[in-house]
């Protein structure tokens, strides 16, 4: 025994001595972080506020559609379109909240899958006779089904303007616009008051560190959000970055041909407030990715993540309004800017989330 | 040699490694129904499109939903070890289920799934059914003593374990950065009393490194001296449970504190014995008068099984050392990491992508892994250069049969090793598909920015 214990003392005295640089840090006084109040300030004031803003900005849509659809004309279409933007970016707010309500009604199936099916939009016309919320149906509704209807369904805003006024098959083409309106009324209605009413407390209390916990599921979600929704969608998949040759007729807002970078820049602001704690609609912060990180001695790594952020949106700031036509005449550009959004992957997946060392939700092993 | 064929001649009392069989049986087969009940025969052997195979083991596969029938083979034969019936039969189609179970997919690979097959395989040359054995009611005898050696081989192999775990913690990141405990412990703040305290402090974080390595290193001896060994079963009590407690370790830490019962003197594993029939009878009625008790029990074809046991005993000292042999840090390369007792020591994540390359025309794609691998491989995949390069194979043999010409696979990887700034992990100019597999290293895989110092 006793030599056993002089050989180890030995062994240990000569590690120690070798690696004299490794200085340890205390990042805390001992108190863990104040998760419950992180959740609070998501909740609080950046979630709720979103989609209510959301709501808001439909209702405003759910208007100018129903002045649209009394009287067609290029005044009544302008206002329209204008509304759908105004609420396409505010939902560039809230698409990364995939929890809750939302998650169980398949909210985000709902509201931006695309490209949009523009048979699937005829044939439901045509037909007359659909449920917008079955699956079928989840790339013929929401916002890219607005921008067929708005922008899409014939070559000029006069013949678009006839398709809901002198066409013969005008009542159908209107009944569509205000059903698929109408939807995204009622759903995000349906988010935002479960939100206010019971979810908002439920969220809170969730500070465990469990697969099912809402701060586990919230941080999954955010990178989930931000590698799917924002990178591959928005960017790598019409660069080509994930087939032989580039699709650019995959772009957001297709059929409006301007906005697609407006889109992109607005997911990813809303994207960095996450992150830093950002108020909706302000400035001032609260506990976020960021303080979490900050207290867990990783100051570093969040200005490296806020930095990265940064170069991707110089990057986006780049390109060409439209993505298709960035694709379509240099696509180097786009998948620059993805490698921007890339290298922010794996600062938030690999950096932030061992950081954390959240349990993930999708891992259902023993472990060594 | 003569003092050694002296010891191979002692007898010893052969209650333990009863006690041990009956432990090892009933804990296997509980963990065969647990890991079936989870569901996890489905999610990690018949989900998946594609298995992470061990070099040289490629062959063994699920077969559909005949898998089923492997545990169930498995599950079975543990139960008819813990009865002691048909035991070798028992034990060796044991060892090949368990085994072929574990060979099948090695994203699942624990520590403690390949002690339990090494195990396995050892208990195939003891006679742990000497004694309270449904052998012994059939065969109408039973024995009192075995060879000393056969239980002191169970003493030896777990605490090769221990000690080999211990030695493995001594290294400066779990030393002096009090790493990986110090990403983890924080991370258990949701525990009731200790949560948002103790694992909260830095202090803890080393204090828990230090004991930990000193309990890895001293539990093998502390149990083997009578006058410290009710202290040391106490310390294994507490340790494994406060670790099953703060990590999702599943059976281990019962397996090893059933397992290191057999440090216990024979007067102990008698009244286990005793007392397991005193609840029988209750039950059954046995009649035991016919057996007829043997003093010692003779093993066959020794000439054989000694020489083999050494062999077996020689592989397990060396075999965690080959590490040596490569060059490069053993935390990032994981060459010879594998099958060393290197638990639970180091937090490692990494992202890693695969682009796909037409290399005449340098077109390329990147590959979404979800479509291929479950969360678990591609979890497994991203930080472990075997993994890696299996996939790429399985990708550029994908891609190729899709009609694919000219495919390379490039790598973007990058890693993340015990709270350190990611960094670039394969060289992503190196085609993986042209890479074959073998024991050599592995040269596409950068160097470690840092240093790690220790074994």
């Amino acid at each position: 025994m006793k030599k056993i214990f002089s050989v180890l003392v030995l062994t240990l005295f000569i590690v120690a001595c070798s690696s004299s640089d490794d200085t340890p840090t205390t990042p805390n006084g001992g108190e863990s972080f104040d998760r419950a109040g992180m959740l609070r300030n998501l909740a609080d004031n950046l979630i709720i506020p979103a989609y209510q803003d959301l709501s808001t900005k439909l209702n405003a849509l759910g208007t100018s559609k129903d002045n649209f659809v009394a009287t067609p004309n290029q005044t009544n279409l302008d206002a329209l379109r204008s509304d759908w933007l105004t609420a396409y970016k505010a939902w560039q707010h809230v698409e990364m909240f995939n929890i809750g309500k939302a998650e169980e009604i398949l909210y985000h199936f709902q509201m931006n899958i695309y490209p949009v099916s523009t048979t699937d939009v005829e044939n439901n016309i045509a037909n007359g006779n659909y449920d917008l919320t079955h699956p079928n149906n989840n790339d013929a509704v929401g916002f890219p089904a607005l921008d067929y209807m708005l922008y899409g369904i014939a070559a000029t805003d006069v013949d678009i303007i006839e398709k809901y006024d002198t066409n013969a098959d005008a009542s159908k083409y209107k009944n569509y616009l205000s059903d698929l309106i109408d939807q995204m009324k009622l759903l995000t209605q349906e988010v935002v008051s479960d939100w206010t009413t019971v979810y908002r407390d439920i969220f809170v209390a969730g500070t465990s560190n469990t697969a099912t916990s809402a701060a586990n599921k919230f941080v999954n979600d955010f990178i989930f959000y931000y590698e799917k929704g924002l990178r591959a969608n928005k960017i790598g998949i019409p660069a080509g970055n994930f087939s032989t040759t580039p699709l650019p007729e995959k772009v957001e807002a297709f059929y409006n041909q301007e906005v697609s970078k407006e889109l992109a820049i607005e997911a990813l602001n809303a994207v960095q407030n996450v992150f830093n704690g950002t108020q909706f609609g302000g400035s001032a912060t609260g506990e976020s990715f960021k303080t979490y990180l900050t207290f867990l001695d990783r100051v570093e790594l969040a200005t490296m993540i806020n930095n990265q952020f940064n170069t991707a949106r110089g990057k986006i700031q780049e390109l060409n309004a439209n993505f298709y036509t960035q694709v379509n005449t240099d696509n180097t550009k786009m998948t620059q800017a993805y490698d921007a959004l890339q290298a922010g992957v794996i600062l938030l997946k690999v950096d932030m989330l061992q950081a954390f060392n959240i349990s993930v939700d999708y891992v259902d092993a023993d472990g060594d | 040699m003569n003092r050694f064929l002296t010891y191979i001649q002692q007898q010893t009392n052969a209650a333990p490694l009863a006690v041990f069989r009956v432990g090892f049986g009933v804990m296997m087969c509980y963990g065969i129904i647990r890991f079936w009940v989870h569901g996890w025969i489905e999610s990690i052997y018949l989900d998946p499109k594609f298995h992470f195979s061990y070099y040289g083991f490629e062959w063994v596969q699920p077969i559909g939903e005949y898998t089923y029938l492997i545990f169930a083979i498995c599950g079975l034969s543990a139960l008819f070890v813990a009865l002691g019936l048909k035991y070798r039969l028992a034990i060796v189609t044991f060892f090949l289920s368990f085994t072929y179970i574990e060979l099948m997919e090695k994203t699942t690979y624990l520590n403690h799934y390949y002690f339990i097959s090494i195990l396995s395989f050892l208990m195939i040359f003891l006679p742990a059914n000497a004694t309270f054995s449904v052998d012994n009611l059939i065969r109408k005898k039973r024995y009192q003593h075995i060879p000393r050696w056969t239980i002191d081989a169970i003493k030896l192999l777990l605490g090769i374990v221990y000690f080999y775990a211990g030695l493995a913690k001594i290294n400066s990141d779990w030393l002096f950065k009090a790493q990986p405990l110090k990403i983890w412990l924080p991370s258990k703040y949701d525990l009731p009393f200790i949560g948002n305290t103790l694992m909260q402090q830095d202090w803890f974080h080393y204090a828990m490194s230090w004991s930990g390595m000193l309990y890895d290193l001293c539990i093998p001896f502390l149990l083997l001296y009578r006058k410290t060994r009710l202290f040391a079963f106490a310390l294994v009590v507490f340790f494994h449970v406060f670790t099953r407690v703060l990590f999702p370790i599943g059976m281990f830490p019962f397996v090893m504190i059933v397992g290191t019962l057999i440090f216990f003197d024979a007067g102990f594993h008698e009244k286990v014995i005793a007392f397991i029939k005193t609840i029988l009878h209750r039950f059954l009625n046995i009649n035991t008068t016919v057996i007829d008790t043997i003093s010692t029990y003779k093993i066959a074809y020794t000439n054989f099984i000694i020489p083999l046991v050494v062999t077996f005993f020689t592989i397990q000292l060396l075999f965690p050392f080959r590490y040596l042999l490569y060059p490069g840090e053993l935390f990032w390369t994981e060459q010879g990491y594998r099958f060393s007792w290197r638990v639970m020591l180091m937090e490692k994540m990494g992202n890693t992508t695969f682009k796909i390359i037409d290399k005449k025309t340098g077109a390329f794609f990147y590959v979404n892994n979800g479509d291929f691998l479950t969360p678990l491989q591609e979890k497994q995949m991203s930080f472990q250069p075997d993994f890696i390069l299996e996939y790429a194979h399985y990708l550029g043999n994908h891609f190729t049969s899709q009609g694919h010409e000219n495919v390379g696979v490039y790598v973007e990887s990058y890693v993340a090793l015990n709270g350190r700034l990611s960094q670039p992990f394969i060289d992503k100019n190196v085609d993986l598909y042209q890479q074959k597999e073998s024991f050599k290293h592995k040269h596409w895989i950068l160097p470690f920015n840092d240093e790690i110092k220790g074994f």
